[in-house]
């Protein structure tokens, strides 16, 4: 694969994606690599806020909960709200794109618009007012960031459907009579399947980070989900003597985000030719 | 004072990239006479921008000069750092007139301004001297509203236009020398023509000499002492305009203005193609395409043997004993 | 350039009319009993029927968009239920807070941002250019709560070298002023007691919050002179010998900074989202804070002008960042 083999020369590139997938089996054997899988709901009271030591590498939480454990726990669910979000976005966004970049007049006009007006909004923002006006639960959460995320999706292929279609090759295949479902799904599609990757790796980044400051401020996850945002919130009240408690959930969604856009990043590097000059 | 302003000798240059080392210059020798007018000429992709990087000490950071000497007035430009090219040569003793007008200036400053940097740092006196002597040479140049030009941004010129503000900006800190690269290339055929006219004149009026790299022979016969005649990064012939285009002596010479007798742009008619300089053909690089080729022309390596009074060829037909 | 302006104003209407009609929809469509949702969790039912009938839902829906246009076009967003005073009162009283911290984390951005856009374009593919991609991803990958979080512990906490929370000290007077921005006001007073004050107190949410536009502005920066450097101008003034410094700092910049300047529009839509949980960690009086308070209490009328206001923000930054774009580049004032 010349993907791939670009990607092994991509050094930044390379350690996004050892992250990703690093990250990944965390989230798939999560309940089998921490030391006290138990800990997602049990209260030990006689350890609480212990400081990291060789028993709890990560330290105790006001429960007397390994921390290690939690942050272990909390990828699933991370990636879980980022691949439900990422892929109700998608599915929303692309077939969107496709018609308004296929069709013109009102209905291109319209979807445009709209899309036009949801970017405007910073996203924050409309995802903690739809999660609200919804009632708060993690439900909600994620699809108040659907909402907000879709018209990325339906701007890449709305671009890149535009593009195509004014290129010879549909006119062409117009002429040999093939029909507008077909040359969206079989001809357009796969030409504007770089650039939506590369949108969906970086969104899976953005969307974790989104997703942790709905936790934060408690409109997300509830307790006792180990969520890494909620737990973050929950340690604020025994700072500044329990800094491993705050500290480590966050370094957990910092090298996991910064593992999804690092690959993000790189791959859009190598998948987009016109980019490649500015590098 | 030696006779003439500038020497190339044996200038060799290759240039790094994705599939390896392309070797563009192979040993280019030429010599231009002080107040004469020297015509370089090339197809695209001979080498000739990267001659005129290599003299002007711009050349990307992938290239690497294997080897030769260029001396102009007397100095070993290849010698001299960057800061002493900077201060000393580029834009004072050398000016220079780029190829395309249109993209040559910096879309959003004033004329003025980029012109009155070159001066400020490479010319003597004070900026309102600078800006006098800028809008003498603007109105030398024939530009229309000279006092006003200097005052407006590039895109309020027409090609000729900006073309004589580039004129203009060579001559600004009287250099010995100008390179000119194409310059007549992106303008309409009449507005080539004055330029042309108007180079010839100040050649002659200000007593620099002139490095005139370009692909059509038409113009080298307008405008030419000699010329240089470049194929695939060696220089393969050199003299007198006018001798070289009545008797050419180099095969490939020969072969340029058998196919177009009109002198008009375009090189087609020699059978096989220009050889890549990634994977340049051992010897002479002409060898393929020659119709005169013999096996020793491959292990010939390229040099320049005179073969008639002021006459240079780089070709084994003329090899003294052959 | 007055019909440069005004048309970006035209432009700029389709797009705040569509955020009134989106605004309308949430408040509106969304809540199943929008009356009761407004109403909070405590209302009898006849408070319910009555704000039902003052707000016109009993109407159909094109009547009650008529009546919300008209409450918006009179600043009428009806009283906070968290504050009990006039919403507007509240965010004008607000505004100036989250404007001044947010302009300073942009400042911040810019500032530091552009020289390392341009190094790292510079020494494009050798080490600075390398740590520079990796730390402008990693300032857009890290969680600015979390950030704030370590800042205040670290700096606030341990060292405790910068105040924890809040604009200025409490035995502090906030000088009065023109400009609402403490730092600005404070100098007009002659109070540099206060502006030291209240430049520590901005020090770390600034910080904060300037973190993901120092990115992306160095990002931009970088992209922009690798584009420019490419060009033949450059070329040109190398052959005439321009000083390298001034070549890449004055010419190729003002070239490079078009794609920045852009940007920044819509940087500031992410500042202010910013600005909602920066201003929540370190008790900033603003708008962010305001907003998290009416989102947790959920208070309706404050959602719904906060999201007015940052649409109206976001469209004016939009045009200064157009006209920015026309004083750098002379061809625009030309061509309209």
């Amino acid at each position: 694969m010349l993907v791939l083999r670009k990607l092994a020369r991509d050094i930044p590139a390379l350690a996004g994606l050892l992250i990703v997938l690093f990250v990944a089996a965390v989230a798939l054997a999560g309940p089998w690599l921490a030391p006290h899988p138990g800990d997602i709901s049990a209260s030990h009271l006689l350890q609480r806020l212990k400081p990291p030591s060789p028993a709890f590498p990560f330290g105790t939480d006001n429960l007397g909960r390994d921390l290690l454990s939690r942050v272990i726990l909390g990828a699933r669910g991370a990636l879980e709200v980022a691949l439900v979000v990422v892929g109700a976005a998608m599915a929303v966004g692309v077939p969107l794109g496709l018609i308004a970049g296929y069709s013109t007049g009102w209905l291109s006009e319209i979807v445009m618009r709209i899309t036009d007006v949801f970017l405007a909004l910073p996203q924050l923002i409309l995802a903690l007012a739809l999660a609200q006006l919804m009632s708060p639960s993690l439900e909600s959460a994620m699809l108040a960031l659907a909402i907000t995320y879709w018209p990325f999706f339906t701007r890449i292929v709305y671009a890149e459907t535009r593009r195509l279609r004014t290129a010879l090759f549909v006119d062409a295949l117009q002429g040999i009579g093939a029909g507008t479902p077909r040359i969206l799904l079989a001809h357009i599609l796969p030409n504007a399947i770089s650039p939506i990757i590369v949108r969906a790796t970086i969104g899976l980044g953005f969307t974790i980070l989104v997703a942790a400051v709905l936790g934060f401020l408690g409109m997300g996850a509830t307790p006792p989900d180990p969520d890494w945002g909620l737990t973050i919130s929950q340690s604020r009240t025994y700072l500044p003597r329990a800094w491993w408690y705050a500290t480590f959930p966050g370094l957990a969604i910092l090298v996991t985000v910064l593992g999804f856009n690092l690959l993000g990043d790189g791959l859009r590097d190598i998948l987009d030719p016109r980019l490649r000059r500015s590098r | 004072m030696s006779e003439d302003i500038l020497t190339v000798a044996g200038l060799r240059v290759s240039i790094g990239g994705d599939e390896g080392r392309a070797k563009v210059l192979d040993h280019v020798s030429f010599a231009l006479p002080r107040g004469h007018i020297l015509g370089v000429v090339g197809e695209s992709g001979c080498g000739k921008s990267t001659l005129i990087r290599t003299l002007l000490g711009i050349l990307p950071s992938t290239a690497r000069i294997d080897a030769g000497e260029i001396r102009f007035d007397g100095m070993d430009l290849l010698a001299m750092g960057e800061r002493q090219l900077n201060r000393s040569i580029r834009g004072s003793r050398i000016g220079f007139i780029p190829q395309d007008p249109y993209l040559a200036l910096n879309p959003l400053f004033k004329v003025g301004t980029q012109l009155l940097e070159i001066m400020r740092w490479h010319a003597g006196g004070n900026p309102a001297a600078h800006r006098a002597r800028l809008i003498g040479l603007l109105r030398r140049v024939q530009l229309p509203d000279a006092e006003s030009a200097l005052d407006r941004y590039p895109h309020q010129f027409s090609g000729g236009q900006r073309q004589r503000l580039l004129i203009a900006a060579a001559l600004a800190c009287s250099p010995a020398l100008v390179v000119a690269d194409e310059p007549t290339t992106a303008l309409d055929v009449t507005t080539q023509q004055q330029i042309l006219d108007l180079l010839r004149e100040l050649v002659a009026e200000l007593g620099i000499s002139m490095l005139f790299v370009t692909h059509d022979l038409g113009v080298v016969a307008q405008l030419c002492d000699a010329l240089c005649i470049i194929y695939a990064g060696q220089s393969v012939e050199i003299g007198a305009t006018a001798e070289v285009l009545a008797r050419p002596l180099h095969p490939y010479t020969s072969a340029l203005l058998a196919c177009h007798p009109e002198r008009t742009a375009g090189f087609a008619g020699i059978p096989g193609a220009v050889p890549s300089p990634l994977r340049p053909p051992p010897g002479c690089r002409y060898w393929p395409r020659c119709p005169q080729a013999r096996p020793a022309c491959r292990a010939r390596p390229a040099h320049l043997v005179t073969a008639a009074p002021d006459r240079d060829v780089d070709c084994i037909l003329f090899e003294p004993g052959v | 350039m007055l019909r440069f302006m005004l048309r970006r104003v035209l432009l700029a209407l389709p797009s705040l009319f569509g955020l009134l009609v989106i605004t309308f929809l949430l408040i509106r469509v969304v809540p199943a009993d929008p009356a009761a949702a407004l109403a909070g969790d405590n209302a009898t039912p006849e408070q319910i029927a009555r704000i039902r009938h003052q707000y016109g839902f009993d109407r159909p829906l094109v009547a009650q968009f008529g009546l919300y246009i008209v409450d918006v076009a009179h600043l009428d967003f009806g009283e906070s239920q968290y504050s009990s005073r006039p919403v507007a009162r509240d965010i004008a009283e607000r505004l100036p807070a989250t404007l001044e911290l947010t302009v300073s984390a942009l400042l911040i951005g810019i500032v530091l941002g552009v020289p390392l856009g341009v190094v790292a374009a510079v020494h494009h593919n050798r080490w600075p250019d390398f740590l520079l991609r990796v730390l402008s991803i990693g300032g857009i990958a890290v969680a600015a709560f979390w950030f704030a979080i370590m800042l205040q512990l670290l700096f606030a906490m341990q060292l405790e070298w910068l105040p924890l929370r809040g604009r200025i000290s409490d035995g502090m007077i906030a000088p009065a002023g023109p400009t609402g921005f403490l730092l600005v006001d404070s100098l007009l007073a002659g109070r540099i007691d206060a502006f030291r004050d209240a430049l520590r107190h901005l020090a770390l949410p600034a910080i904060t919050l300037s973190l993901g536009g120092l990115a992306t502005i160095t990002r931009f920066t970088r992209a922009g002179v690798l584009e420019t450097m490419q060009k033949d101008f450059v070329l040109y003034e190398r052959a005439v010998g321009y000083p390298r410094r001034r070549l890449i700092w004055l010419y190729v910049l003002r070239n490079s900074v078009v794609a920045t300047v852009t940007q920044i529009g819509l940087l500031f839509g992410g500042l202010i989202a910013g600005a909602v949980v920066v201003e929540s960690i370190f008790d900033w009086p603003g708008i962010g804070d305001y907003t998290v308070q009416a989102i947790l209490t959920a208070d309706y009328k404050v959602m719904l002008a906060v999201t007015l206001l940052i649409g109206v923000i976001y469209a004016v930054v939009n045009i200064i960042t157009d006209l920015l774009h026309g004083l750098i580049d002379p061809r625009l004032w030309d061509q309209l």
